[in-house]
């Protein structure tokens, strides 16, 4: 009788971690392997909006569907890790109106829920707003605590028997005489031991370094790393999360997020999302666009401001015109290459969402049938990552 | 914010000296000169060291904007959540900062301690990860609830992540933690004060225990090195004050 598949991931952000999550509920022996800690990349520096699908609702209704899908599964198995106050989208200026009717029937399209307020109204819930806002709209939007998600799929994946090796970089990967892919070596970056594992599949899971990773095979993924700036500041001024009733522009919205106000972000392409230094220009530009929605901004201290990279999918077009979905690439359909799955792309809402997709494509290519389980599945604490 | 004092596209230069120790051989201390903008933070440096110095160093971050809690460190002896500890603040150009790891946590590497003993204890504690708006103010350091809440439109409260980040800097602060390691420590003790109000019997009692709040020495590190507004220390001298009235009520059968 065969053993467990074993499933090697690559990367313990969002991705990696939902993805070991529900390969172990799936019966998988599975393996992530870290060059760091739990979500030091993209996923931690994440927003921390957990996308009502509002957003996306006019250019992007494939994702603003999966948004909304995932933002009702979250909240039901992750509520440790949720502020679930909320949001609103609103016109400031009369071009915001302009969109207000492709807002109405892309929501509508997508089954966002979404009620529309006067400005008073608007006023009242939320007193810091604009007071020249013109119209709102209600949307379901949330906030999370980025490391606290990770934690609680990696939590749960562990409590299933995952293994996680962190500060472990994978230095290459073992390809066997017919070119499948059948393993990875890593090094252990607390003491420098060589790690080797052999697997039925190995899945990288490295967000915008995917291409560090399928580079070693010889494998181009058109991955377009496109960082984006967001500023917190240390006065929670609205309960909800604002966003600006237009299309995706920079610094459109602000978010709670316990005593703080985060606003982002802007959206610009580099080559090596290692390191990506904070420019003052886009930060000043977050204290202009985030007062116009809520102007006692102006008084609040700055507490931080960040850059974090999206792993935006392939194209040629600016960074706000290639859609927010994801991507699970198997690279024996795409490059002839077995055993090596790269998934890419997606949101920190679509987290779930993009492991099950993943997890289907690794069943599929391992001729296994069995049905993904994470959406009924709550989550453990985050704290039992250490448990 | 950038001052208006201030070109906010000078670089200074700095060295970081950093403690390094790897695989349980003898610490030792590596200094690197990183060029750095005043408006960035000690974390964003570090990170900096990694990427173009050192790519063995290892060291704990998530969010960078402290709703994480990951990167605790000592910074010049002090412990900061290293993330929103600006450079202009802790440093001048052509300064030294020495960054160490927390202490009182096992060190696994270089900068990264092992935070497995608090998040044992907070889970222990029942500490509540996320908390009705009404139950902490949002303003200053007070701790009396605010006179006016804002509630949802739907009735019920708005829910928002409670204010401990478990970066675990109070616990490296705190001396009685340094003495013993079984202490339940600052944290803990907060999370099981701020459950005052629906207080079971095994909290108080875990409260009142051996590693509970006599433990304390008053020392108030704790509230001096805490980045989000936990104010520990008086939580701790709260929930010593519930639990001899609670003390005395056993004694006297209500009539305190």
């Amino acid at each position: 009788m065969k053993d467990k598949p074993h499933a090697l991931i690559i990367g313990a952000g969002f991705t990696g971690v939902a993805l070991a999550h529900d390969l172990a509920l799936r019966g998988f022996a599975v393996s992530v392997v870290e060059r760091g800690p739990i979500a030091n990349g993209t996923s931690g520096r994440t927003h921390g909006l957990l996308h009502s699908g509002a957003r996306y609702a006019v250019k992007d209704r494939e994702s603003a569907a999966e948004c909304i899908q995932e933002n009702r599964i979250l909240r039901r198995i992750v509520p440790r890790a949720i502020e679930p106050n909320g949001g609103l989208f609103i016109a400031i200026q009369e071009s915001d109106l302009e969109y207000r009717q492709e807002f109405i029937a892309g929501c509508e399209a997508c089954g966002i829920p979404i009620e529309e307020l006067t400005p008073q109204q608007a006023l009242r819930l939320e007193p810091a707003l604009n007071p020249a806002l013109l119209t709102a709209f209600t949307v379901p939007d949330g906030t999370f605590d980025p490391l606290r998600l990770a934690l609680s799929f990696a939590a749960t994946a562990r409590r299933n028997g995952a293994q996680f090796h962190l500060y472990t970089e994978v230095t290459d990967l073992i390809v066997d005489g017919q070119g499948k892919v059948g393993g990875l070596r890593a090094r252990n970056r607390h003491n420098g031991e060589t790690l080797e594992l052999r697997g039925d599949v190995v899945v990288n899971a490295t967000g915008a370094w995917v291409g560090h990773i399928t580079h070693m095979v010889g494998i181009d993924v058109p991955i377009k790393p496109t960082p984006g700036v967001m500023v917190a500041y240390d006065r929670r001024l609205t309960q909800r999360a604002i966003n600006r009733l237009n299309r995706p522009a920079d610094g459109d919205i602000a978010l709670p997020q316990r005593r703080m106000l985060v606003v982002g972000t802007t959206s610009f392409s580099i080559e090596n999302p290692d390191y990506i230094p904070v420019i003052p220009d886009h930060v000043a530009l977050m204290l202009e666009r985030g007062a116009a929605l809520i102007p006692g901004l102006r008084q609040a201290r700055q507490r931080g401001a960040y850059m974090a990279t999206r792993p935006l999918i392939g194209g040629s077009g600016p960074g706000r015109s290639i859609s927010r979905t994801f991507k699970a690439y198997d690279h024996k359909e795409t490059d002839n290459v077995d055993g090596l799955v790269t998934i890419t792309g997606g949101k920190a809402t679509t987290l779930r969402l993009m492991a099950e997709k993943t997890a289907d494509v690794v069943c599929r290519k391992l001729g296994l049938h069995r049905p993904c389980t994470t959406a009924e599945t709550p989550l453990l604490s985050y704290r039992q990552f250490y448990a | 914010m950038n001052r208006p004092d201030t070109d906010p596209t000078a670089m200074w230069h700095l060295t970081y000296i950093i403690y390094r120790q790897k695989d349980g051989q003898p610490p030792r201390y590596e200094t690197f000169q990183v060029e750095i903008s005043p408006e960035e933070y000690v974390l964003d440096g570090v990170e900096k060291v990694w990427a173009f110095h050192d790519r063995s160093l290892t060291f704990r971050h998530a969010c960078h904007h402290s709703t994480c809690g990951a990167c605790g460190m000592r910074v010049n002896g002090r412990e900061k959540l290293t993330c929103i500890t600006q450079i202009r603040d802790v440093a001048e150009d052509g300064g030294t900062l020495t960054i160490e790891p927390l202490r009182n946590f096992p060190v696994l590497s270089d900068l990264v301690v092992d935070l497995g003993p608090l998040y044992r204890k907070m889970e222990a504690v029942q500490a509540p990860s996320v908390i009705p708006l009404s139950r902490a103010p949002l303003e200053g350091d007070d701790i009396a609830p605010p006179e006016e809440t804002p509630r949802p439109e739907a009735g019920g409260e708005f829910i928002r992540l409670s204010d401990c980040i478990e970066c675990g800097l109070c616990i490296s602060a705190c001396p009685s933690a340094a003495a013993d390691p079984d202490y339940l420590g600052p944290a803990p003790l907060a999370a099981i004060q701020l459950q005052s109000g629906s207080l079971n019997a095994d909290l108080l009692a875990l409260a009142d225990s051996r590693e509970g709040v006599w433990r304390c020495h008053s020392a108030y590190e704790c509230s001096a090195v805490c980045p989000a507004s936990v104010n520990p220390g008086w939580r701790i001298m709260d929930l010593r004050r519930l639990i001899a009235k609670a003390r005395l009520q056993a004694v006297f059968g209500g009539r305190t």
